[in-house]
C-alpha cells in the first residue's frame, strides 16, 4: 500500500487518522524519486535529512495530540528559486552554484510552520526565464507523459514532480506563465494568485512587478489547501496585500457555478492554437454550461501587444535584478587569480555563469532602459500594461471569471524550439496578460489532445483579490470532467520507473 | 604669471551648485531593521536586505520619510503628495545590489530656498540659495583599498568591504544653480552648508558630523567670462570634509579654472577630489561620457504618499530656525558675538536657554555652563549636560541672587552636585554652606579683626579705605568664607566711622 498516488487532501486525512506517518509518507516519496527521477530529472537537490526531521517532528506533535495544520506531514517540492536556509538555491544557474541562503523565504517559513515536509528543490529554467526548463544549467527536466518532451517552464521541475508522483504538492513562481503553462502540459493544476497575495520575500527576483509564487498540485482542492498556507500579508514585502486571504478551500469545494458568467476571451484562441487544444477547451466550456454557467464572449483588443510589452518590462527589471550576481559576496567567481581587478572578475564571472537566454534578456533589458530609449521601449510597455488592465476591467464587467486555453499547444519535443526564442515566447501568449494586470490565473487539465494524446490546460482568470472565484469554477469543472471521464486525467498518465 | 583669486574674479563670474548628502540618524537603516550606529565591527550590522542577498526585499523606514518631510519643510520646499523610489543602476563592489535605491524624477521635496547672510564690503548681505530637490536614497558600503601608494582602487593589492554603512538612509539636498555670488562665492557656499547643518541639527534628523561623513558636500563650480552670458563647464569637487574646506575648495577650484581658461585650456567636466593639505583639487572620474544609470521605478517599493494632515502635523512641530533663534537670544540676553559663537560651538545653547527659562540670569547661566561646568566636563571627558541639569544650575544662580549663597559658596555647591552629593539644597545642608547673614555674628568677627590688626584699623579710620581689604579678608577667613563680603565691608566701614 502506497499513498503516493493519493491527493494531498487524502494524505492529510490519512495522516490525521494515523493510517500513515509523516516519516513513512516522506520515505515513500523519496523511494519514488529514487525510482523515477533519473528519467524525469525534476529535482536539483534532495534534503532527506531536513525532510525527515520535519516529518518526525510532525509525527511527534500529532502523537502528543497537538493541533496541526491540515497539510502537516504532507510532502512538497520547492522550486529552486525560493531561498531556503542552509539548502543550495541555484535558480537553475551556474552563477549561484554553492550558495546556501542564510535565511528562509516567507513562503518557506509558512510551509515549515504548517508542518509541510519539503523534499527538495526542483529544476527550472535559469532564473525562471523560459517555457521548457531546457534553460536550466543543470540539464532539462522530462515530461512524465512523454520523456522526450518538455515539461513546460520555467517551473517544469515542480510540475513534472507532481505528474511523476514524486510529490503531491509543489511551489511554483509565475512571471509570465511559469506555473500555469507547466501545469497545462503535464496535466496538473497550477495557480498564480493575485499579485501581492503571496509574499515575494525570498523569491529570487526575475521581474519584480510580475513575479508571483503560487501553489501547484494534482487537484484544485490541493492547490487551494496549499494556497491558504502560503498566502497572506507579509511586512517584509511592500507589495504584499494587507487584506484577508479569500476562502479558496471553501470555494474549491463549492462545486457550483449556477448563474455564473464565464467570459471567453476572443483573442486567446482560434488561430495559432493547436486543434486538439481548442477541442478540449470547447468541451470543457460545455461542461460548465451543463453545470449552469452562462458563457459570454469578451474582447481584449490590447492583448495583441501583451507579449511585446512583456518582453520589454520583464527583461528591463531582470537586467537590474540580476546585476547583483557579481561574484563579490556569494556564488561563482571566475578569474580571481590576483592579476585582475574587481571589474574584470565581475565580467568574467557573469560571462561564464549566465546562460544564453539570461544574457539575451539582460542585454535586451539594459538596452530598453538606456537613456534615449527608455520612453520608446520601457515607457511604451508600461502604457500597454495599463491598456491591458483596462481590457480586463471591461471584460470583468461582463463576466465573473474569464477563460482561455492555458497554452497554444501541448508539450513539444525537447530541443524543438531551443534555437527559436520567439517561437518559445509564443507559448506564453495566453498566460502573460494575467501577470501584466496582476490578476489571478489557474490552469487545470481538460483532457488529452486527440492528435498527440498529451494534456491540455484550461485557464481560468479571476479579478484581483478574488482568487476564490477561479477556485470555485476550477473545482466545479474538475469534478464535471472527472465524472465525464470516469477517472482523473492523471490516472491515465503512463507508468514510470521500475517499481 | 598665474592669475590670483582677484584676477580671476575680475575676468570671470562664478556659478555655484551644491549637493549635500546627509546621513539620517534613524535607529535603523532605510530599508531594513539593521542598526545604523557608527563605528561597529565591520559587517556586523547587516542582514539579507542590506547585503542585497538574492530574494530579499526592501521595506521603507517610516521615520526616514518623516525626517525627509521635516527637512523639506525647513527648506521651504513643497512636499510631493506622491513620490517614488527609483533604481540607479551601476556596478560597484561596495553596492550590494549593484543598483542604488534612490529617487529620480519624482523626489519627495522640491522647489525650496534658504537665505544665508554673509559679511561683504557693503556690510551684511543676504543671498538666497534656491533648492531644487531633496530626495531619499540609501548609502553604499565602504571600501578599503589595501596596498598600493594612493589608497585608491587602482594599484591596490586587495580591497576590504564593510557593509555596515550600506542602506543607511541618506538625503541628498541639491541646490539650483547659484549665480551672482561674485567674489563671495566661497563664503556663500560655506554659509549655506553651515546654515543647512544648523537646521538639520535643530531638526534632530542627523548627527551632521562632517568629519564622520554624516554630512558630505559636493561642490560644483564653473566660470564664465564676464558679460558673456554663457555658462562655463563645471567641475564637481568631492571629499570636502569641513566647513572651512567648502570655502577653500571653491576658492582653489576657481583659481585653477581661471588659470586654465586664461591659458586657453578647456575645463573638463569631471569629478575632482579636494586635498585638505594644499587646498587644491585633483582630478577623479571624468564625467564627459555621461554614465547611463538606467533609472527606472523601483518595483519592489510602493509610492510614498504622505497624508496632507501628517505633513501639517510635522510642520507644526518644526523648531525655530537656528539663525533666527540665535539672533533672538543674542538680543534678549545681550550676549556679545564671540560668547554667542562659543555657546553654539559648545552645543550649550539649548542648555543655557533651558536654565534661563527657569528664571536664571542669562549671563550667569552662560558663565556657569561655559565656565566651571565645562571645565570639569573637559577634565572628565564627558558632556557638560551629563554633570548637572539646567534646573540645578538655575537653582544655584537664584540662591546667589537672593543672597543666600556667595559666588564662592556657589562654586562649592556646584562641586558637590557634580560629586554626586545630592541636590544643591542637600549639598548646602551637608556642607553647611549658608551665608552668615546675622549682623551680630559678623560684628563679633569684625571687632576681633580690628583687635588683632589695630594699625590697619587706624589707617582706615584715617581715610585709607583700600586698607579695609585686609580686615575684610580676616573676617571672611574667620567665618569660613560664608559671610557676604559686601555686607562685611559695609558694617566694617561704618564701625570705623567711614
Amino acid at each position: 500500500m502506497t499513498f503516493i498516488y493519493n491527493t494531498a487532501a487524502e494524505m492529510s486525512i490519512a495522516l490525521a487518522a494515523k493510517e500513515v506517518s509523516a516519516v513513512d509518507l516522506a520515505n515513500e516519496h523519496f523511494d519514488r524519486i529514487a525510482d523515477v527521477d533519473g528519467d524525469v530529472h525534476a529535482f536539483l537537490y534532495l534534503d532527506k535529512e531536513g525532510a525527515l526531521a520535519q516529518a518526525k517532528d510532525v509525527d511527534a506533535k500529532r502523537a502528543a495530540g497537538e493541533k496541526l495544520s491540515p497539510l502537516a506531514g504532507v510532502p512538497l517540492a520547492l522550486k529552486d528559486v525560493m531561498a531556503q536556509r542552509g539548502i543550495p538555491t541555484t535558480c537553475g544557474s551556474k552563477i549561484l552554484e554553492g550558495w546556501r541562503p542564510p535565511y528562509d523565504a516567507t513562503v518557506v517559513t509558512r510551509l515549515k510552520e504548517a508542518g509541510v515536509v519539503i523534499l527538495g528543490k526542483t529544476n527550472m529554467d535559469e532564473f525562471a526565464m523560459g517555457s521548457s526548463t531546457e534553460n536550466s544549467a543543470y540539464g532539462p527536466t522530462h515530461n512524465p507523459w512523454d520523456l522526450s518532451r518538455i515539461p513546460g517552464g520555467s517551473g517544469g521541475g515542480s510540475s513534472a514532480s507532481l505528474a511523476a508522483f514524486e510529490a503531491p504538492l509543489a511551489i511554483g513562481t509565475d512571471t509570465g506563465g511559469s506555473i500555469r503553462q507547466p501545469a497545462a502540459v503535464t496535466g496538473t493544476v497550477g495557480v498564480k494568485p493575485t499579485y501581492g497575495a503571496v509574499s515575494r520575500y525570498g523569491l529570487v527576483a526575475f521581474s519584480s512587478s510580475l513575479d508571483q509564487a503560487g501553489p501547484c498540485a494534482r487537484t484544485v482542492l490541493d492547490t487551494a489547501m496549499l494556497h491558504e498556507v502560503i498566502a497572506g500579508h507579509d511586512a517584509k514585502d511592500s507589495s504584499s496585500i494587507n487584506a484577508p486571504v479569500p476562502a479558496v478551500v471553501a470555494a474549491a469545494k463549492k462545486l457550483d457555478v449556477k448563474g455564473m458568467k464565464i467570459g471567453v476571451i476572443k483573442e486567446l484562441g482560434g488561430e495559432g492554437f493547436q486543434k486538439g487544444v481548442s477541442e478540449r477547451f470547447n468541451e470543457a466550456l460545455e461542461e460548465l454550461v451543463k453545470a449552469g454557467a452562462e458563457i459570454v464572449e469578451v474582447s481584449c483588443p490590447n492583448f495583441e501587444y501583451a507579449l511585446a510589452a512583456y518582453y520589454l518590462i520583464a527583461p528591463s527589471e531582470a537586467s537590474s535584478n540580476l546585476a547583483r550576481f557579481d561574484s563579490m559576496r556569494y556564488g561563482l567567481r571566475v578569474g580571481d587569480d590576483g592579476s585582475r581587478g574587481a571589474e574584470e572578475v565581475m565580467s568574467l564571472t557573469r560571462q561564464a555563469g549566465f546562460g544564453k537566454e539570461v544574457k539575451r534578456r539582460i542585454i535586451l533589458g539594459t538596452y530598453a532602459l538606456s537613456s534615449g530609449y527608455y520612453d520608446a521601449y520601457y515607457g511604451s510597455a508600461q502604457r500597454v500594461r495599463t491598456l491591458i488592465m483596462r481590457d480586463y476591467e471591461a471584460a470583468f464587467a461582463k463576466a465573473d471569471v474569464l477563460v482561455s486555453p492555458t497554452a497554444p499547444t501541448t508539450a513539444f519535443k525537447i530541443g524543438e524550439k531551443a534555437d527559436d526564442p520567439v517561437a518559445m515566447y509564443l507559448n506564453d501568449i495566453a498566460t502573460i496578460p494575467v501577470n501584466m494586470a496582476g490578476i489571478g490565473g489557474m490552469s487545470l487539465p481538460c483532457g488529452l489532445a486527440a492528435e498527440d494524446n498529451l494534456p491540455v490546460g484550461f485557464q481560468i482568470m479571476s479579478p484581483a483579490m478574488k482568487d476564490d472565484l477561479m477556485y470555485q469554477v476550477g473545482g466545479t469543472l474538475e469534478a464535471a470532467l472527472n465524472s465525464k471521464w470516469g477517472s482523473t486525467l492523471m490516472s491515465q498518465a503512463p507508468k514510470l520507473g521500475a517499481k | 604669471m598665474a592669475l590670483t583669486y582677484d584676477d580671476v574674479i575680475a575676468k570671470y563670474e562664478p556659478t555655484l551648485g551644491l549637493e549635500v548628502h546627509v546621513e539620517l540618524n534613524t535607529n535603523t537603516k532605510m530599508f531594513c531593521g539593521c542598526s545604523t550606529e557608527f563605528g561597529g565591527e565591520p559587517n556586523t550590522q547587516t542582514c539579507p536586505v542590506c547585503l542585497g542577498l538574492p530574494g530579499s526585499l526592501p521595506v521603507v523606514n517610516e521615520v526616514a520619510i518623516e525626517s525627509a518631510i521635516k527637512i523639506g519643510l525647513a527648506l521651504n520646499c513643497s512636499i510631493a503628495p506622491f513620490s517614488r523610489f527609483a533604481r540607479k543602476n551601476y556596478f560597484y563592489p561596495d553596492m550590494p545590489k549593484d543598483f542604488q535605491i534612490s529617487q529620480y524624477d519624482e523626489p519627495i521635496c522640491v522647489n525650496g530656498f534658504l537665505d544665508v547672510e554673509i559679511d561683504t564690503d557693503e556690510g551684511v548681505k543676504t543671498f538666497r540659495v534656491e533648492i531644487e530637490r531633496v530626495h531619499m536614497e540609501e548609502d553604499t558600503g565602504k571600501s578599503l583599498h589595501v596596498g598600493g601608494s594612493t589608497g585608491r582602487i587602482h594599484g591596490a593589492e586587495y580591497s576590504l568591504l564593510d557593509y555596515n554603512r550600506a542602506g543607511i538612509p541618506l538625503m541628498e539636498i541639491v541646490t539650483k544653480m547659484i549665480p551672482g555670488t561674485e567674489k563671495y562665492a566661497p563664503q556663500v557656499a560655506r554659509a549655506y552648508v553651515t546654515e543647512l547643518r544648523d537646521i538639520l541639527r535643530s531638526l534632530g534628523v542627523s548627527d551632521v558630523k562632517m568629519e564622520q561623513g554624516s554630512l558630505r558636500c559636493d561642490a560644483n563650480v564653473s566660470l564664465s567670462p564676464r558679460g558673456s552670458g554663457t555658462l562655463g563647464t563645471r567641475s564637481e569637487t568631492k571629499n570636502v570634509n569641513s566647513l572651512r574646506s567648502v570655502e577653500r575648495a571653491i576658492h582653489g577650484e576657481m583659481i585653477r579654472q581661471g588659470n586654465r581658461l586664461e591659458n586657453g585650456e578647456r575645463i573638463i567636466q569631471e569629478t575632482r577630489h579636494f586635498l585638505e593639505e594644499s587646498g587644491e583639487t585633483r582630478p577623479g572620474r571624468s564625467k564627459e561620457t555621461a554614465e547611463d544609470y538606467r533609472y527606472f521605478q523601483e518595483p519592489d517599493l510602493v509610492p510614498v504618499a504622505p497624508d496632507a494632515s501628517w505633513i501639517e502635523e510635522i510642520r507644526a512641530t518644526l523648531p525655530e530656525r537656528p539663525s533666527v533663534r540665535r539672533k533672538r537670544l543674542q538680543t534678549e540676553w545681550a550676549v556679545p558675538e564671540k560668547e554667542m559663537t562659543a555657546m553654539i560651538n559648545a552645543e550649550l545653547l539649548d542648555t543655557v536657554e533651558a536654565t534661563v527659562k527657569l528664571g536664571a540670569d542669562p549671563t550667569k547661566a552662560r558663565t556657569w555652563w561655559l565656565g566651571e561646568i565645562s571645565r570639569v566636563a573637559n577634565e572628565k571627558e564627558v558632556e557638560a549636560i551629563s554633570l548637572m541639569t539646567p534646573a540645578q544650575v538655575a537653582e544655584i544662580i537664584l540662591l546667589v541672587a537672593s543672597g543666600e549663597l556667595t559666588d564662592k559658596l556657589a562654586r562649592q555647591v556646584v562641586e558637590g552636585v557634580i560629586a554626586g552629593e545630592g541636590t544643591p539644597r542637600e549639598v548646602i545642608e551637608k556642607r553647611g554652606l549658608k551665608v552668615v547673614s546675622d549682623d551680630s555674628a559678623l560684628m563679633a568677627a569684625i571687632e576681633a579683626a580690628i583687635a588683632s590688626q589695630p594699625d590697619t584699623a587706624q589707617r582706615v579710620r584715617d581715610g585709607n579705605i583700600p586698607a579695609a581689604g585686609a580686615l575684610i579678608g580676616a573676617v571672611m577667613k574667620a567665618t569660613g568664607g560664608q559671610a557676604d563680603a559686601a555686607r562685611v565691608r559695609e558694617l566694617l566701614l561704618k564701625h570705623l566711622g567711614q
